[in-house]
């Protein structure tokens, strides 16, 4: 009758892997609020996750470089020994857009760490092609690394780009994984941490293939609209909004993108239930989206799409839903200017590269 | 270090030692240094950034009332500080002033920003430059000897030496680090009532906020609040304690990141009694700031006038990766005093971005960040920001001007006073005018001014209820975008100075510049050949640490660079090169070159 496991282990079991690794580089255009955002998180928190509170993880070693204790190159190391093949397996985390290093003849836009052979830094699509062949997974934290973000706006001199753009919509990494694009300026801080769990029991063997959606976002996170997580939908409604900021009323016509956006932030709050956009005032300007920032633009005008559903009252709910999903194609599509290439397509005319 | 400047003209043997990326801070950063290790100093410092993003140019052409949702993300710790100063500018191009709710709102947010962002960078990020692991890692001898020093507050913050707190600053492992990464949460929920969200606002606009005033609104906050304040009477002694252990330990630690002082500090938190946002009236309601904008020079506060802060503005180029733009468009002659406004000056800069090689060296092209100076009797000075805190303390105390029940400024000195809270009573902090601007005070300056913050939400909170208990609950005034118009802003972002420069024309932006902190301490070498801040303190900083070139951390280099609290998604990184990367030369003319 002897017991081979205690009784309490029966339902456990240990990781496939014993140790993963996480590069996460922020060395992309951004502005490592994502990397800021994560330490707000919760649920489950950073320390959860490193200090190994929840159970079938994997020992996690996290190089970031916001969080690091290490500088310099006793920092850059873990990037050469990821390169190398040392530290596996790892998922690659990119945080800030990819700038186009190939429309100028010289210099760099970004950059992170120094190339010994030639004294001159290396730039991210630099990296991004030395490590994203030997990455388990390749994750985007926020909207400039999944899709380009505010640093790939019309006009802008870099020709910034987001992963898939920079590596193809149908990359898959050495596990047969997809990019995984956790999208939000910045990111929601339970959404990214929650998602990062989840890989981790995937790389580990304890959870099947993340499902993601056609912008290669996880959907139990992304599959419902703002409009449909918002506390003030009620007033929408009832045709009933608000003309002015500091109302509680539904603020559509002030600019709230909501109805057409895929991102739960309403529902979720911004951190412990608190804060997020419409549902505390705050129009919805799309930050999760492919067409972020310039679809959006000017953010305080009233939505073209929204006028004519603001303007149905109830009843109409089919027409309704089937023109949310006009706007809602063309706002999860990017603009036409985020590409590789020597071209610079973005509008801006450079006299000096 | 006297004996070090005469064997300056003599051989010295420098080794090239170079961090990049620093780590533990926002951005971007390298440092370049050559190390003098037989005299234990550091002879030549460079930092360099690696990153151009380009906001001032692909702002050009867009609609104004999108400038602050755009400039937020410039950056990823301190980005509300951007949109409250662009709601800012935009006020005075819109000839608007947002309800006094709003501004009590806007300032309760922006006072939960200071808590929470320098709370988080001290104990979480800076903070681990002092822990149990660096110190013995860098300085066996300090970290026996902080075992043996009783800490003199041990009552207040509950541990017993010097030793018992760096080890509570572990990463991670930490109790005391792990305190800090919880209250970071709740700060930043109290953040996140007043603008929607952390780090980039949702509820932010020019004229106001979305935010809705309710009791719920402010009880929430001031319960979180009271806790912090609990919080801060263990935490400014526990500073003290540590910062004056590193004094007692290492004779001479007061030149670790040391220079001249020079330091400004923008203002915060507007008072809507006073403020019109009219830049006719600019000189007035700077001052009627609870924090006092003003410009410090070697001990004495130059001015306190934020027109002729605005004017002297001075954005030189020299090492870094641009062309100049005197040959193009000036887009404002005079300011609405009638003033003339520079060439240089920010309203008038063009950005165009020039990329190509990095040359490390005097006279070579090494970084994206430009050389904001600020112009005074016909110097150029490199202003400092003094990380911030120090630069706000310094200012407000010699003014002597803000006394709101809960901050009194004496002349040369703050008073700070916190309420009774859950088990503590009423407590007094009084922060002295230090005698340097070094390291340690830039640090020490941080912590009293969280508590700082927290006194003037207490006051926020109360001015708010106020306006809520008398039913006046509007939060914003409308506006129309004029044909033509330009505005400025000036706030403290977390880590110093910022001003957001706009111009208007035909409806759309036509030239937009905004200047943070970090500009200004990460500014290089510029056409006169000043060094920028980081560079200055870096030079000259004496090596305390035990280590040889071997296995050298640099931990001196790194506590005097992070003291400025460095945040650079706009551009800097070090590398530290153990042994691989060493290259000895001999250069006997390097004393010379800065004696
Ligand atoms: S997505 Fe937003 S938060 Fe993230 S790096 Fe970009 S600007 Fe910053
Ligand atoms: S509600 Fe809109 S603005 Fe807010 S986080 Fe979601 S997508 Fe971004």
């Amino acid at each position: 009758m002897a017991e081979t496991v205690p009784y309490g282990m029966k339902t456990q079991r240990p990781p496939d892997i014993p140790d993963v690794h996480v590069i996460w580089m922020t060395g992309g255009l951004g502005c490592d609020g994502d990397s800021v955002s994560i330490t707000a998180a919760t649920q489950p928190s950073l320390e959860d996750v490193l200090l190994g509170a929840i159970p079938g993880l994997p020992r996690v070693h996290l190089y970031n470089p916001v969080l690091a204790y290490e500088n310099g190159d006793d920092f850059m190391k873990y990037w050469f020994r990821a390169e190398r093949g040392e530290l596996e397996p790892f998922v690659l985390v990119l945080e800030g857009s990819i700038p186009n290093e190939d429309i100028k003849s010289e210099g760099f836009w970004a950059a992170q760490g120094t190339d010994p052979a030639t004294g001159q830094p290396i730039t991210i699509p630099e990296w991004l092609d030395r490590l994203t062949p030997k990455a388990a997974a390749v994750v985007g934290a926020g909207t400039c690394a999944t899709y380009g973000g505010i640093h790939a706006m019309q006009g802008n001199p870099t020709g910034a780009m987001g992963l898939a753009d920079y590596l193809g919509w149908n990359f898959k990494s050495k596990l047969g994984i997809p990019i995984v694009n956790v999208p939000g300026c910045p990111v929601q801080p339970d959404n990214f941490m929650e998602t990062f769990l989840y890989l981790l029991y995937q790389v580990a063997g304890l959870a099947p293939m993340i499902p993601l959606d056609d912008a290669l976002r996880p959907t139990w996170l992304f599959g419902k609209t703002v409009h449909e997580g918002c506390d003030r939908a009620g007033y929408y409604e009832q045709g009933d909004f608000a003309n002015e900021y500091g109302s509680a009323k539904c603020i559509v016509k002030l600019g709230c993108w909501g109805p057409v956006v895929n991102c739960n932030v309403p529902k979720r709050g911004w951190m412990a239930g608190i804060g997020g956009c419409p549902n505390v005032g705050g129009i919805c300007i799309g930050c999760t989206m492919p067409g972020f920032p310039d679809k959006f633009m000017p953010f305080m005008d009233e939505p073209p799409g929204a006028k004519v559903s603001s303007m149905m009252s109830m009843g109409y709910g089919t027409l309704v839903r089937g023109l949310r999903r006009l706007t809602n194609d063309t706002v999860n599509k990017e603009p036409s200017w985020r590409h590789r290439g020597s071209q610079l397509t973005t509008g801006y005319r450079p006299r000096t590269y | 270090m006297a004996t070090l400047e005469e064997e300056q003209t003599a051989k010295r043997t420098l080794v090239e030692m170079s961090w990049d990326p620093i780590t533990r801070i926002v951005g971007s950063l390298g440092i370049y240094t050559k190390i003098d290790f037989e005299n234990r100093e550091v002879a030549e410092c460079y930092s360099t950034s690696s990153i151009f993003r380009g906001y001032s140019i692909f702002m050009k052409g867009k609609d104004p009332r999108d400038a602050h949702f755009i400039t937020s993300r410039i950056c990823g710790i301190c980005g509300d500080n951007h949109a409250t100063c662009s709601c800012y500018a935009q006020q005075m191009a819109y000839g608007i002033r947002p309800p006094a709710m709003a501004e009590w709102i806007i300032n309760l947010g922006e006072a939960a920003e200071y808590m929470f962002d320098h709370n988080i960078f001290q104990d979480n990020l800076l903070m681990v430059d002092f822990c149990e692991n660096m110190v013995r890692e860098t300085n066996p001898s300090v970290w026996e000897k902080a075992k043996k020093t009783q800490a003199p507050h041990a009552a207040d913050h509950g541990y017993r030496t010097i030793a018992d707190i760096m080890t509570a600053l572990n990463p991670f492992t930490g109790e005391f680090y792990r305190e800090t990464l919880h209250v970071s949460r709740y700060t930043r929920e109290m953040f996140c009532l007043m603008e929607g969200r952390h780090v980039h606002p949702s509820t932010l606009y020019p004229g106001g906020v979305g935010t809705v005033p309710t009791v719920q609104l402010f009880t929430d906050y001031l319960v979180r609040l009271a806790r912090y304040a609990e919080f801060m009477k263990k935490v400014v002694p526990l500073h003290d304690d540590i910062f004056d252990f590193f004094y007692e330990a290492l004779p001479g630690y007061e030149k670790v990141g040391e220079r001249r002082i020079m330091t400004g500090c923008w203002g915060a938190f507007n008072d809507p009694d006073v403020c019109d946002y009219r830049y006719e009236n600019m000189s007035k309601w700077g001052r009627g700031m609870f924090v006092t904008p003003g410009v410090v020079l070697d001990g004495q506060l130059v001015t306190t006038d934020l027109v002729d802060i605005n004017l002297n503005i001075r954005i030189l180029l020299g090492s870094s990766f641009y062309d100049d733009w005197e040959n193009e468009e000036t887009f404002v002659q005079r300011d609405p005093l009638g003033n003339p406004v520079d060439k240089r000056h920010p309203w008038n800069q063009t950005t165009i971005p020039r990329p190509q090689k990095r040359e490390i060296h005097e006279g070579g092209k090494y970084s994206w960040v430009m050389s904001p100076r600020w112009l005074h009797q016909g110097n150029h000075l490199a202003l400092d920001t003094g990380g911030g805190a120090l630069a706000r303390l310094w200012a407000t105390a010699l003014a002597g001007m803000v006394d709101i029940g809960y901050i009194k400024a004496t002349g040369n000195s703050v008073k700070i006073f916190l309420p009774k809270t859950a088990t503590k009573p009423e407590v007094e902090f009084e922060w002295q005018v230090p005698k340097w601007s070094n390291a340690i005070e830039r640090n020490r300056a941080r912590t009293y001014f969280q508590a700082y913050a927290a006194a003037c939400a207490y006051y926020f909170v109360e001015k708010a209820l106020g306006e809520l208990h008398a039913g006046r609950t509007q939060t914003h005034t409308p506006f129309e975008v004029p044909e033509e118009a330009i505005g400025c802003g000036f706030h403290e972002a977390v880590r110093g100075v910022l001003s957001h420069h706009l111009v208007i024309r035909e409806k759309k932006i036509a030239n937009y510049h905004p200047y943070p902190p970090t500009p200004w301490n990460a500014s290089v070498r510029d056409v006169y050949g000043t060094p920028g801040p980081y560079e200055d303190s870096v030079q000259n900083t004496p090596i305390f640490e035990e280590n040889g070139p071997e296995n050298f951390k640099g931990i001196d280099i790194m506590r005097a660079v992070r003291s400025f609290d460095p945040c650079l998604p706009c551009g800097v990184h070090m590398y530290l090169g153990p042994g691989k990367t060493l290259e000895l030369m001999h250069s006997p003319m390097f004393g010379v070159q800065h004696a």
